[in-house]
């Protein structure tokens, strides 16, 4: 069986894939994926997940204009450089 | 005491000389790599128990003459065959697990022996698990077998009765410490040779 | 956002890596693409397995404890490297018990350097010095490699890489300070290694017409892999009294070096398969994976 191996290098970050080892069981893939990711202490603690069990979704449906959900979909500029000249006319 | 503690840590030393031959050729790399620590673990606890005998280590790990070494005969064997390895580590991991707990309760050494048996818990772990998965293969019950006077020579007499216990095998006459087998002389000149190559004292 | 897709068409695939563009696992990709990028990181592989056993020798002569430690767990970073090297083939099709059957066959290569035999504990430092430098040179051009899972794995390969240098250059340091037979020892051991070193980077074609660079698995051409590992090293090589044994070798003021030619017929000769240790090894390899069938059915035929 393939498990995936994720690696947390430090308390507090998150989980990154780190590799995957070959074993019968969880047991054995403890054992080895402990020493082929953490032996010179490079990980605090990691996640092991049969790649079986990992569900892929990796397509997004992007045809019609759905930049107002991004930072991309407001271009702000133009309109408060107009709201900032008509202030200073006013205190002016 | 220092008898009892030299014995300890020859022993350590030689089993992971032993250990590290399959260092590049184990039967499988997953298991190759955890080998390998395990084997360098051993040779950590060794140096670590030489440090508190001498002030020098490496002399006393490298610049003994063959008959000074105090390991068991067990851990001499040249076994590179996976299923005499793996029982001989199994038999090894229980008998280490009595001794040091024993030694645990020790004022003198009592802490370096908690911080060894620390690491020494996932030996046994990997020592149990690979138990588990060859424990009906014929070479692996033969090799327990043909290992088990040995093991019994790792710990003191008193102890024997509580080792068989453990792996539920009956007492047999124990391979003692104090000679060597003919494994040994070959292995003492392998480790000692680049050493011995320079005059005593040189920097490597 | 969509993914950024992949182009399923030869030309236009080629272009997409060519500017950059990354590949995984899953995503379409041409059988020419497929075919070299298998034979390049297999042979990766089998010389990180074959990388074992000349220094594997040493492992049980190291003379003091720390150098033990430090050399057994060298050749455990190799062994490492293997496996991620073999599950990133096996993912692109190949499984690892054919890499490895096909190694000890002899129908697959692995790396010059590794054909030669280690003759003493100089040549132990010398390996884990300047063999693996210009291994690290390599394998850090191969972290733009356009097939991201082969990249990503080359982190951790240079992150480990940088101790062997390390501990190599340690090893020297002691030696070249230590009795002037131990000097000796290093200069032999350099004089032995110094051939198989200038020719482990490849004859210096023009990295256009490397198809490794075409596709963009490799990022650099040989010839500037070669130039990176004379700049990096010779000065360190010199400076500690050392003598490179090539009386052309010498630093052009533009930074470019010269030196005398490689035997290109001993690197094609060695790496088909006629390295003074070759046969060797690869009986050693066959006779321990033969041994062992029997432990690899047992764990992973569950």
């Amino acid at each position: 069986m393939i498990y995936e191996v994720f690696r947390r290098e430090r308390k507090g970050q998150a989980f990154e894939h780190a590799g995957s080892v070959v074993a019968p069981d969880t047991e054995f893939a403890e054992a080895w994926a402990r020493e082929q990711y953490g032996r010179r202490g490079e990980s605090v603690a990691l996640w092991l997940v049969p790649r079986d069990a990992i569900h892929d979704v990796e397509d997004w449906a992007d045809e019609f204009d759905l930049k107002y959900r991004r930072v991309d979909g407001y271009s702000i500029k133009a309109r408060l450089k107009e709201a900032r000249e008509r202030a200073a006319a006013r205190a002016g | 005491m220092n008898e009892l503690l030299l014995g300890l840590a020859d022993d350590e030393l030689v089993i992971g000389w032993r250990d590290s031959e399959w260092t590049g050729i184990a039967p499988l790399l997953e298991e190759d790599v955890a080998f390998s620590s395990i084997a360098q673990n051993e040779i950590g606890h060794a140096r670590a128990v030489y440090e508190r005998l001498t002030d020098d280590a490496d002399a006393l790990a490298f610049d003994r003459s063959l008959d000074e070494y105090r390991c068991a005969p067990l851990v001499e064997l040249r076994l590179l065959d996976w299923g005499r390895t793996i029982a001989r580590r199994w038999l090894y991991e229980v008998a280490d697990e009595i001794r040091i707990t024993a030694l645990m309760e020790d004022p003198d050494v009592g802490g370096l022996a908690a911080k060894i048996n620390r690491e020494e818990a996932y030996h046994r772990m990997h020592a149990e698990m690979w138990r588990e998965r060859l424990r009906d293969e014929p070479r692996f019950r033969d090799a327990v077998t043909e290992l088990w006077p040995y093991a019994l020579g790792v710990v003191l007499p008193a102890q024997r009765e509580a080792l068989a216990a453990r792996v539920a095998l009956d007492e047999v006459e124990a391979v003692e410490r104090g000679s060597h087998t003919d494994d040994f002389a070959p292995l003492w000149d392998e480790m000692t040779m680049v050493r011995r190559s320079a005059p005593v004292g040189s920097q490597w | 956002m969509a993914a950024v897709e992949i182009p399923q068409d030869e030309q236009a695939f080629l272009a997409y890596v060519q500017a950059g563009g990354q590949v995984e696992t899953a995503d379409w990709m041409p059988d020419d693409y497929r075919a070299k990028l298998v034979k390049f990181i297999e042979m990766h592989g089998n010389s990180e397995l074959m990388g074992v056993l000349p220094e594997r020798e040493w492992i049980l002569r190291a003379p003091t404890l720390q150098r033990k430690l430090a050399l057994t767990a060298k050749v455990q970073d190799e062994v490492g490297h293997a496996q991620l090297i073999y599950r990133v083939v096996e993912d692109l099709g190949k499984p690892r018990e054919r890499c490895l059957a096909d190694l000890v066959d002899g129908k697959a290569k692995f790396h010059n350097v590794f054909h030669y035999p280690t003759k003493t504990w100089g040549d132990v430092g010398v390996i884990a010095w300047l063999v693996d430098a210009a291994a690290i040179i390599s394998q850090k051009a191969l972290l733009k490699c356009s097939y991201a899972p082969y990249a990503r794995i080359m982190k951790k390969i240079c992150w480990e890489e940088s101790f062997h240098i390390l501990h190599g250059r340690d090893v020297i340091l002691a030696m070249v300070t230590g009795t002037p037979a131990q000097f000796e020892l290093v200069q032999e051991a350099l004089n032995r290694w110094w051939g198989p070193l200038m020719q482990f980077h490849g004859n210096p074609i023009p990295k256009e017409e490397d198809p490794m660079y075409l596709w963009r698995i490799k990022s650099q051409g040989n010839e500037e892999a070669r130039q990176q590992f004379l700049e990096g090293y010779v000065p360190q090589i010199w400076e500690l009294g050392l003598t490179v044994p090539d009386t052309k070798l010498r630093r052009r003021e533009d930074g470019t070096w010269e030196y005398g030619e490689p035997d290109w017929d001993e690197l094609m000769h060695v790496v088909t398969g006629h390295g003074p240790k070759t046969d060797e090894r690869l009986a050693f390899r066959r006779r321990f994976l033969d041994q062992e069938q029997w432990v690899r059915d047992a764990v992973l035929a569950a």
